[in-house]
């Protein structure tokens, strides 16, 4: 099954520069361990250590913002497509801080 | 060394953004075509925490922004964002979160109702530089140009703006 994942600049050191790649999984979870295997590296910058979604990405399956569809658990199905962003926020507010509001 | 050039129309942009925005954080991209380092289109981007203290691009409002500048092969040259009771410097949470090694990451200072602060900076794997910000305008002369530069020395680059 494949699906294609596109690949922001910062990560593109992993993907030995390309813009996209074929991954393949039912689930995004699925995906980056199949990526992880091809490119080692990727999963660690998108996967927390405790298992969940990076909050400096945003994952996009199709036109939905995976936050949505589950997460890592966001099923995939052939000619999907997989759009990986940077987040981009910040402010002047401490992340500590914020971290600390937001009870993580 | 580097350094943001950037056009005064542009700039306005931002600023007038900002403003509008106050005391909230405004954000935005400003986008151009890859490799040229020359920013062309503003885009105004919602911030989807409607803040004082935190900023971050609506993620449908982001893919659909991204999407375009893929189609026009156009990349960030500038991200901008508002601070608006501190200084034009990243806050750590910037630096964190900071994901576009190429681009001119410009900060704007409102809390000054009277001066606007715009500094701009590289952020790379945590590392911030601060680089100097010059005004460029192909309608103007180019021996002109020369007064509109500021910031000859990266640490004390301070661009004032009266509102």
């Amino acid at each position: 099954m494949a699906i294609e994942v596109r690949i922001p600049t910062i990560l593109r050191s992993y993907t030995g520069g390309s813009k996209t790649v074929d991954g393949a999984g039912d689930s995004l979870g699925g995906l980056l361990s199949d990526l992880d295997g091809k490119y080692p590296g990727l999963r660690g910058r998108l996967v927390t250590e405790e298992g969940g979604l990076h909050r400096f990405v945003n994952v996009y399956v199709n036109d939905e913002d995976v936050r949505f569809l589950g997460s890592l658990e966001a099923k995939l199905s052939d000619g999907d497509t997989v759009t990986i962003l940077p987040a981009v926020a910040g402010g002047a507010f401490g992340f500590a801080a914020l971290a600390a509001l937001a009870g993580r | 060394m580097a350094v943001l050039s950037i056009s005064q129309a542009i700039l306005d942009g931002i600023v007038a953004h900002a403003r509008r925005d106050h005391p909230d954080e405004a954000c935005g991209v400003v986008t151009g075509p890859i490799g040229a380092d020359e920013p062309t289109r503003l885009i105004e981007m919602q911030n989807a925490a409607r803040s004082m203290t935190f900023y971050e691009f609506d993620s449908m409002e982001y893919l659909k922004v991204w999407r375009e500048m893929d189609d026009r092969d156009e990349e960030p040259v500038v991200i901008y964002h508002s601070h608006t009771a501190t200084e034009a410097y990243p806050s750590r949470t910037d630096v964190s979160f900071a994901g576009w090694p190429e681009a001119h990451y410009l900060l704007v200072s409102t809390r000054d109702p009277e001066t606007t602060e715009i500094r701009s900076y590289r952020i790379v794997d945590g590392v911030v530089t601060e680089e100097p910000v010059r005004i460029v305008d192909a309608k103007v002369d180019p021996m002109a140009v020369q007064s509109y530069m500021f910031g000859q020395s990266p640490t004390t680059v301070d661009y004032e703006c009266r509102s």
